[in-house]
């Protein structure tokens, strides 16, 4: 499988996630955000985290009018597999290719910590080799993960299978870092080629750093 | 001529930072205060043939860039 990486200023984990796909023997393109074309035979494009032009005005605001987000969007209105990590998340929800959008983390507070999130939805290529209610350990790091949506497009996302993670606690009981809307980590757009999640599974690729628990999420792009 | 855009969360939509300061002016007693809101404000140094147009202009960056109208609400004010 050939993944691209997308790079813009101010990304910092496009060499976690190159690492992460790399491990799981796929071969990883970074792609530059001036680039207004995504390579031919990319299979995935991952949004990877970091603070895409510094974050300023809002997280993604501005990355979202790069040349290379031109080139997702035509990639995902044609069914190709998209993944944002993090700012890759909130960079997706700015682009409105996933619904809702990013506050601040209600405590105000920069989280950065392992926390548990539990599969709401498994029926879905992210999610697929793991068991929905089963938890996972993926470490969370961010200052505006606090999720939001209005009731309506809520009721949508649930009708439709979308949401796909929540923050829980080891025991899979609901543990909000962020006061994110229903405690939503991750969700899908709806044909379910769009995901987009806070916490990072490219950190979470080896017992050693604490958790391989990213392996099953990742692999799941894998064909 | 000038813009000033404000930019604040929609009313309805919970306020972090609002919260904050407001729990901070309770605990240094000012106990009057019932709410408080945090938003942004954007200056912005254009040119436009009047402040109709420069209204107009400005209303299109909003809903373009400068707020996430998912979540926020702006105010255009124009000052020649």
């Amino acid at each position: 499988m050939n993944v691209t990486v997308l790079q813009f200023p101010g990304t910092n984990c496009e060499y976690d996630t190159r690492y992460a796909f790399e491990r799981l023997d796929q071969e990883v393109k970074i792609v530059w955000h001036e680039e207004d074309v995504i390579p031919a035979n990319t299979d995935l494009v991952v949004v990877p985290g970091g603070f895409s032009y510094g974050d300023y005005l809002r997280s993604g605001a501005i990355a979202r009018f790069s040349p290379v987000m031109k080139a997702v969007k035509a990639y995902a209105d044609n069914g190709g597999y998209v993944l944002g990590i993090c700012n890759g998340f909130q960079i997706l929800l700015e682009s409105h290719l996933l619904p809702g959008a990013m506050k601040r983390n209600e405590n105000l507070h920069f989280v950065s910590k392992h926390q548990y999130l539990k599969i709401e939805n498994s029926d879905n290529r992210f999610l697929r080799h793991c068991r929905e209610g089963e938890t996972l350990n993926i470490p969370i790091a961010h200052a505006e993960g606090n999720y939001y949506i209005d009731e309506e497009r809520l009721k949508r996302l649930y009708d439709n299978g979308q949401v796909l993670l929540t923050y829980c606690d080891e025991n899979g009981n609901p543990d909000n870092p962020n006061g994110s809307i229903d405690n939503i980590a991750g969700i899908c757009n709806e044909t379910k080629n769009v995901f987009g999640l806070m916490p990072h599974p490219e950190r979470a690729m080896e017992p050693i750093l604490g958790s391989a628990d990213g392996v099953r999420m990742l692999e799941g792009f894998i064909l | 001529m000038k813009a000033i855009v404000n930019v604040y969360l929609k009313e309805g939509v919970l306020d972090p930072q609002g919260k904050a300061v407001h729990h901070a002016l309770g605990s240094l007693g000012f106990g009057n205060v019932s709410d408080v809101r945090v938003g942004k404000q954007i200056v912005l140094d254009l040119e436009a043939d009047s402040m109709h147009d420069a209204q107009k202009e400005v209303e299109k960056m909003c809903e373009t860039l400068l707020a996430n109208t998912v979540i926020e609400d702006y105010s255009i004010e124009i000052v020649q």
